[in-house]
């Protein structure tokens, strides 16, 4: 097989996982050289559902190509409609409603909290403990109920346009937000004590899955795999986009670069994510949410465009290339778990098979989002 | 921010002009078109200055008969984005690869090479990464009529 498996070892064989496997979480397979229970060599293999959006893109409008940015990363479809919108905009200068844009952080930044409680549970599914998930679902299905009620949908959402939202909030969503709130942050120290300090994760997390600041560099990883590894890139404070500058939150970062301080950089998002959705929702000014003046038909002037936003698995970007018609001429997504899962043949060197699955699980593929 | 030495590090590789572009209008903060051969040597100068590798992507131009691969750089620590580009034509579509500098670019040139065609010269394994194991179609490319 590989030149490593051929060299110093007397006997490896190839072990197939996926493509249809529970901890790959999504039609991945990964091609395993072992040396017993050791991986010599790790070779993801892609594209199972690969759907071309790019090329998608390029045959229909502007405002058309909206519902795909809700299919590449079905646990945080929002943070993609915001890169998709901010590309746009910023292509054909429009302007957006402050209103709007509060709007459109409290929603994301719920979208990742829910997100990041579906990693939680899948997670510590993927390690053998299957509690949590339902846990952690109970708490999720809040949130899809809010976001159902404003955006109409509970996972693909097409909820932004450009200049605005689709729908104004009503009262009771801010109310039951509030309330949502309330009820996690009470709950949060019961995850912790139910998971976090549980010593069974602790020894399946602890020192296990090494990805250093310099390997993320090479490898163009972001996002809590980035934080993970002790550096605070956020793109929300890097590239100051919406209404992040006004809001006080922190990056968490955890120096140790191993399974478990990307555990707990997520772990602690949430919270940074409760307290955004607070300070927006005090500070929620009246008016539009659409931009009055937000053109019917876009048609961006000539030249090259690129927006990112911090999703909840890493910096999402969106690059334009407009040649001044209805449609793009070319529009490339940069999606962060691609180059996540990119590193993963050279971390996985060398780990024990049981440790190489805590490493993909704290990663946190969403497949369809890297298969795009 | 981009520092005044690695902006004329990159603008003495540029074939034109380098530009510096508004942050706000464009979304990057650096636009350098190189020649195919010198992407290599910016790779090497942005390493150095410890940018990472966001994105490599390709554009066919039809009508000027060639292609451009663009390469996005950004920093983590002292965010700045560098834009790289350089034209290939679209008969012989060959630049070298950029993946011994940065390993992340050999899933990134592998996704340009399924969906434009482009050769990436020394890259170890240009099959095809997203698209079907035996796809011999670029689809990406103006041409391509399924």
């Amino acid at each position: 097989m590989s030149v490593l498996a051929s060299s110093d070892c007397k006997e490896t064989f190839v072990l197939n996982l996926g493509p249809q496997h529970p901890a790959t979480h999504g039609v991945l397979r990964v091609k395993l050289t072992m040396d017993g229970e050791y991986i010599r060599h790790a070779e993801p293999v892609l594209g199972y559902i690969h759907r071309m959006h790019e090329k998608m893109g390029e045959n229909r409008t502007w405002a058309q190509f909206m519902p795909n940015t809700g299919r590449l990363d079905y646990l945080s479809a929002l943070s993609y409609n915001h890169g998709y919108v901010l590309a746009v905009e910023r292509a054909a200068g429009i302007a957006v409603p402050e209103r709007a844009e509060y709007i459109r952080v409290i929603t994301v930044e719920l979208n990742r909290i829910s997100s990041h409680l579906v990693w939680f549970g899948a997670f510590i599914l993927d390690l053998g403990g299957f509690t949590p998930l339902l846990y952690a679902f109970d708490d999720r299905e809040i949130i899809l109920d809010l976001l159902q009620a404003v955006t109409g949908s509970r996972l693909t959402y097409c909820y932004f346009r450009f200049g605005g939202v689709y729908n104004d909030i009503e009262p009771d969503f801010i109310t039951g937000t509030l309330a949502f709130i309330k009820r996690l942050r009470e709950r949060m120290p019961m995850y912790h004590n139910l998971v976090t300090k549980n010593i069974i994760l602790i020894k399946r997390l602890k020192d296990i899955g090494f990805v250093p600041a310099e390997m993320c560099r090479k490898y163009g990883a972001t996002g809590p795999v980035l934080r993970g590894a002790g550096v605070g890139y956020d793109v929300r404070r890097a590239e100051p986009y919406s209404v992040y500058p006004e809001l006080d939150f922190d990056i968490p970062t955890y120096p140790e670069g191993d399974c478990m301080a990307r555990y707990m950089v997520r772990l602690d998002e949430i919270e940074q994510s409760m307290r955004i959705i607070e300070q927006a929702c005090a500070k929620l000014p009246d008016g539009p949410v659409m931009a009055e003046k937000a053109p019917k038909i876009i048609k961006p002037a000539k030249g090259d465009y690129y927006a990112a936003v911090e999703a909840a698995r890493g910096s999402f970007g969106v690059r334009l290339v407009s040649d001044g018609t209805t449609t793009p001429y070319r529009l490339k997504l940069r999606s962060p778990s691609y180059s996540n899962l990119s590193l993963f043949g050279e971390a996985s060197r060398g780990m024990l098979l049981p440790d190489a699955l805590a490493l993909m699980g704290s990663l946190d593929l969403v497949i369809p989002e890297i298969d795009r | 921010m981009i520092s005044l030495a690695l902006k004329s590090a990159l603008a003495a590789l540029a074939v034109n002009e380098a530009v510096v572009t508004d942050f706000a209008a464009r979304g990057f903060h650096f636009d350098v078109t190189v020649a195919p051969d010198a992407v290599e040597a910016a790779a090497e100068i942005l390493n150095l200055e410890g940018f990472f590798l966001e994105a490599i992507t390709g554009v066919d131009w039809l009508a000027d008969g060639q292609m451009e691969v663009v390469y996005d750089y950004n920093h983590s620590t002292t965010p700045g984005r560098v834009v790289i580009r350089a034209r290939v034509s679209r008969a012989t579509p060959e630049l070298p690869t950029v993946s011994a500098i940065y390993p992340g670019a050999l899933w990134h040139e592998r996704e340009t090479h399924d969906f434009f065609g482009i050769v990436f010269l020394r890259h170890p394994d240009l099959s095809p990464l997203l698209l079907p194991e035996d796809a011999d179609f670029h689809p990406l490319r103006k041409d391509y009529t399924p």
